[in-house]
């Protein structure tokens, strides 16, 4: 019986491939943008106006405050019914991007505080403008603290990419419940599934308790 | 536009998001507690000098760690059957809850201990104190100050998480605006309202974790430098 089981399992190997791809793209989708624009996102948290600050908190408080799957849902649902179209792989992209931009908004805001008020005034006494201190002496230096928790957060990224599931995305973790409907075997089934997730998180964690080692270490921090 | 949108619809079904509320607080509650209990025993394990209770308490975190919680729990949900065990929806979600947050409870306890200065161990080997004294007496009454508002946000995170348990259809929070979304077509109603209830619940458990820290005579627990 176990022998049909496998045999039938080796045949939803392209299935599987399929969903291991589809996680694998979202993902990376999510992990240039959701950067990028949680980099812009907490730059402006700390360096611009008042009201953008402000305005920026709250939606970062907001997203941090509801659970992801909600906000699928609320993406998926509602923003047809306010004259946008979108498909499950857009709303999929559009939920992820937005969460992993708001988390590394916070991880910058928490660096950038990391630097020291000394560095900021003798960059402002050497007459840098504000976008020069930000990217030349502010930055480089919050990064040391970024760094660690970012790769971090990459894997919380991979991780929840798996909730698209719950809107009809063929990702890894939607494949493992399409096959387990046909070979009853939910232990082999998602064993195989987690299989698949642990061999691509698995590195990004070791690389981020290493960051995190020699950083601290460079630091001057001694880790007892 | 969102012009039909309905409040007397969410007041018809109040009742029900009122149920799924006190529903997903007290499965949080129970399943926070046996996220402790994991936690603290995995913790133990990794804290010991042998080498066979140390390494399977590191894999089992690593690997709760490396995959999502919705494949652990369906890992159990189709899974616990195979083996001949028929549980309740609502108890697979629970046990699936406490094993994911006790691997992380575990290494908030752990970072906990470890933030001891050196000096304190040193010095209470120096009074003659035994292993268990050390540990009741001077390392775990000075960790449990400094986990308190960690683990109050990996409660936030667990909270937040509870929400796939409507994915093997517990009826919980996010599962009433499911039915309200299905039952009547209004998903904004429905997703909305929920999205409110969880925030209720985020920033109580956030003003707890400030709290918890002033009175703890911690500072604000964000940067390390």
């Amino acid at each position: 019986m176990i022998w049909q089981q496998l045999e039938s399992l080796a045949g939803s190997y392209p299935l599987a491939m399929r969903g291991l791809g589809m996680t694998v793209v979202l993902s990376l989708i999510a992990l240039v943008f959701g950067t990028l624009i949680g980099f812009g996102l907490g730059i402006l948290r700390i360096g611009g106006s008042r009201v953008l600050s402000t305005v920026i908190g709250a939606w970062v408080d907001l997203i941090r405050g509801t659970p992801f799957l909600v906000q699928i849902f609320l993406i998926f649902f509602i923003l047809p019914e306010l004259g946008i179209k979108l498909d499950a792989f857009t709303a999929g992209i559009i939920a992820l991007t937005n969460l992993n931009a708001c988390f590394i908004c916070e991880i910058v805001v928490a660096g950038i505080q990391s630097v020291p008020k000394g560095q900021v005034e003798a960059a402002l006494a050497s007459g840098l403008s504000k976008w020069q201190r930000m990217r030349q002496v502010v930055l480089p230096q919050a990064m040391r603290v970024v760094l660690p928790p970012l790769v971090g957060q990459y894997v919380l990224l991979i991780k929840d990419s798996s909730v698209v599931s719950a809107i009809g995305l063929t990702d890894l973790t939607r494949v493992g419940w399409l096959v387990v409907q046909r070979v009853p075997n939910g232990l082999l089934v998602f064993f195989l599934v987690g299989v698949g997730y642990f061999v691509v998180c698995y590195p990004l964690i070791l690389l981020a308790r290493r960051l995190e080692k020699r950083m601290s270490a460079a630091h001057g921090e001694v880790q007892l | 536009m969102l012009e039909n949108f309905s409040f007397r619809t969410i007041g018809e079904y109040l009742p029900l998001f009122g149920q799924g509320l006190v529903t997903t607080v007290w499965l949080s509650v129970i399943s926070f507690a046996g996220a402790l209990l994991v936690g603290i025993l995995l913790c133990a394990m990794n804290l010991q000098r042998s080498r066979a209770l140390r390494v399977p308490a590191k894999a089992y975190i690593d690997v709760v760690r490396a995959t999502p919680l919705l494949v652990q729990l369906y890992f159990l949900y189709f899974g616990l059957p195979r083996l001949g065990i028929i549980l309740p929806e609502l108890v697979v979600g629970v046990l699936a809850l406490s094993l994911n947050s006790g691997a992380y409870v575990a290494e908030i306890i752990r970072a906990g201990i470890l933030s001891i200065p050196r000096g304190q161990v040193e010095a209470s080997v120096a009074s003659g104190m035994s292993y268990l004294q050390r540990m009741r007496l001077v390392i775990l009454p000075q960790a449990f100050k400094v986990t308190i508002p960690p683990l109050l946000g990996q409660a936030i995170v667990m909270v937040k998480d509870s929400a796939l348990l409507s994915l093997i259809s517990v009826a919980e929070l996010t599962r009433a605006g499911q039915l309200l979304a299905s039952d009547r077509f209004m998903p904004a109603e429905g997703f909305i309202t929920v999205a409110a209830f969880y925030l209720m619940l985020y920033y109580c458990l956030k003003g707890l974790a400030v709290l918890s820290g002033r009175w703890l005579g911690l500072g604000p627990a964000r940067s390390r430098a």
